[in-house]
């Protein structure tokens, strides 16, 4: 049976027979569901249908959340997005839509529409949005599907050797995985080999390391929604690095270490129990007054 | 290690896994667990679902839950307005529990035959559940398979004849747990299987002398 425990040995399964990361990831879940390659894959497009829905409400969102902290920053940047000359954004057009769609999945689960959890909830805007950056340049529906099967398999790699929870590891848990996720999946998509998915692993995930977790109120809005915006762009940034050759000094494994001996260290206050960070500034707390009373 | 659908997924309506997703299916495992439509819903929400409920929409998610739906329903924004057009009244209370964990509600269920419930459960991460505690009867039950309940009076062979009913109908039996209140009076066992018991077999079980009970509760 396929299997692998890291991702050094992700990397050496697709390499020893030549395929890609996606179909190994594929072939392990055959084996451990029991079921045939064309229910895996028809389950995969459901789920990406799912995102694409959710990105286009996301991106013309103008609902508040329940708490009333988040909805309508997606669109907002999306009208921004196409501003020309003197007043184009410093992203371009590509990026910044990117980030509008990450921001506006997150706005939708807020607001409690449909979402696909990547790894989980706070973090679900970051994949789908990266994944829409490539369809707006052509990549096609069919890469696109089997590109999650590569984010599946780096974020099962992380799950195993960290961890892909918020209140156990930290923010770097969940968006640090999803960027992580993104990343390996963009540089799969555009034709980088398992080794350039590897790095772009190694980079993204390094850059979010320490990340914690500190959710104004509880609730998985400030600064969720727009962390979700930014980590899209800082996976873009970690695949086209990757792709430029650019290699991570520390091994990608290592880092994966990393960031689960830095997850354990984070003080509880730190790991979504919103007692600390964010969640206690002053203004943190009159918003929680607001919400819940005294 | 997981598989692919528990990184990319669960298609769930937001805003939590844990908050929303879970609670949907604490509701729901609930209800599976009365068995029939309930008229009456009484709530109590214990640590971070006490102090967050409104904000995660862990209420609607639980009345959804309740009314049979699924995390990724899209009526579950809207639970609390169908369980009032659907004869569903219910009340939410926020308590401070011994010992539970952070996201627990206890669910109290009056269902449209006057059977009634009570389910305690928490929702433990990831849109995962474990429930903790049927009418006073401890258990463990996650709801990633579906399971056959039994409630007997506590005398040697009971479990035996019941688990040779599933072995003759080829049911295997995955994870077991018979929890008494006290030697020699009721006590319910709950066995989650590989694959969904059919309707004979449940039966079957329930014809099984010193069972009072057997009642199947699907997956959520
Ligand atoms: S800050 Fe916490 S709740 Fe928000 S996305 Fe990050 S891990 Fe999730």
């Amino acid at each position: 049976m396929i299997n692998f425990s890291n991702l050094v040995e992700l990397i050496s399964i697709a390499r020893e027979k030549s395929l890609p990361i996606h179909e190994v990831v594929i072939a392990r879940e055959m084996h451990i569901s029991l079921r045939s390659r064309e229910h895996i894959i028809k389950q995969m497009a459901d789920s990406w249908m799912v995102m694409q829905e959710s990105i286009e409400r996301g991106l013309n969102n103008t609902e508040k959340s329940l708490s009333g902290l988040t909805g309508g920053d997606a669109r907002r940047l999306r009208l921004y997005s196409s501003k020309a000359g003197a007043e184009a954004p410093y992203l371009g057009e590509a990026a910044i839509l990117a980030a509008a769609a990450a921001v506006g999945v997150n706005e939708v689960n807020a607001v409690m529409g449909r979402i696909v959890a990547c790894p989980t909830a706070g973090s679900c805007g970051i994949v789908p949005a990266a994944l829409y950056a490539a369809k707006q340049r052509g990549a096609s529906e069919e890469k696109l599907v089997l590109s999650l099967f590569t984010a599946a398999g780096i974020g099962m790699v992380i799950d195993q050797n960290a961890s892909i929870s918020g209140a156990s590891g930290g923010c770097q848990a969940e968006c640090g995985t999803a960027a992580a996720m993104a990343a390996g999946a963009l540089v799969e998509i555009a034709g980088g080999g398992p080794e350039k998915v590897g790095e772009a692993v190694a980079l993204s995930v390094k850059n979010l390391l320490g990340l914690v977790c500190d959710p104004v109120a509880g609730l998985v809005e400030v600064p969720c929604v727009k962390r979700n915006g930014f980590a899209v762009i800082e996976a873009m940034l970690a695949a086209d690095m990757a792709l430029s050759g650019i290699k991570s000094v520390i091994p990608v494994d290592e880092v994966i270490g990393a960031m689960d001996k830095i997850g354990r260290a984070l003080p509880k206050s730190l790991r979504e129990t919103s007692q600390g960070g964010l969640a206690v500034t002053p203004t943190a707390r009159r918003i929680e007054r607001e919400l819940y009373g005294e | 290690m997981h598989g692919v659908f528990d990184i990319v997924g669960p298609v769930m309506i937001g805003p939590s896994s844990s908050h929303t997703a879970g609670a949907a299916r604490l509701g729901l495992m609930a209800r599976k667990i009365l068995g029939e439509r309930a008229v009456r819903a009484e709530i109590n929400l214990h640590g971070s679902f006490a102090q967050t409920y409104r904000g995660h929409g862990t209420d609607k998610a639980l009345i959804a839950g309740i009314m049979g739906m699924e995390p990724d329903d899209m009526r579950l924004r809207e639970a609390l307005e169908l369980a009032d057009k659907r004869g569903l009244s219910y009340d939410f209370r926020q308590v401070e529990l011994q010992e539970a964990h952070p996201n627990t509600a206890v669910i109290y269920l009056v269902g449209e035959t006057g059977r009634v419930a009570r389910v305690r459960g928490a929702s433990v991460g990831g849109g995962n559940i474990l429930v903790t505690n049927i009418d006073g009867y401890e258990v463990e039950l996650s709801g990633q398979y579906p399971a056959l309940l039994t409630i007997h009076h506590d005398r040697p062979g009971v479990i035996t004849r019941v688990t040779q009913i599933l072995s003759r109908y080829e049911v295997n039996i995955a994870f077991m747990r018979v929890s008494r209140q006290s030697r020699g009076e009721t006590a319910m066992m709950i066995m989650e299987l590989d694959d969904e018991p059919a309707t004979d077999v449940v039966e079957e079980c329930g014809q099984v002398p010193d069972v009072e009970l057997a009642r199947a509760v699907p997956a959520v």
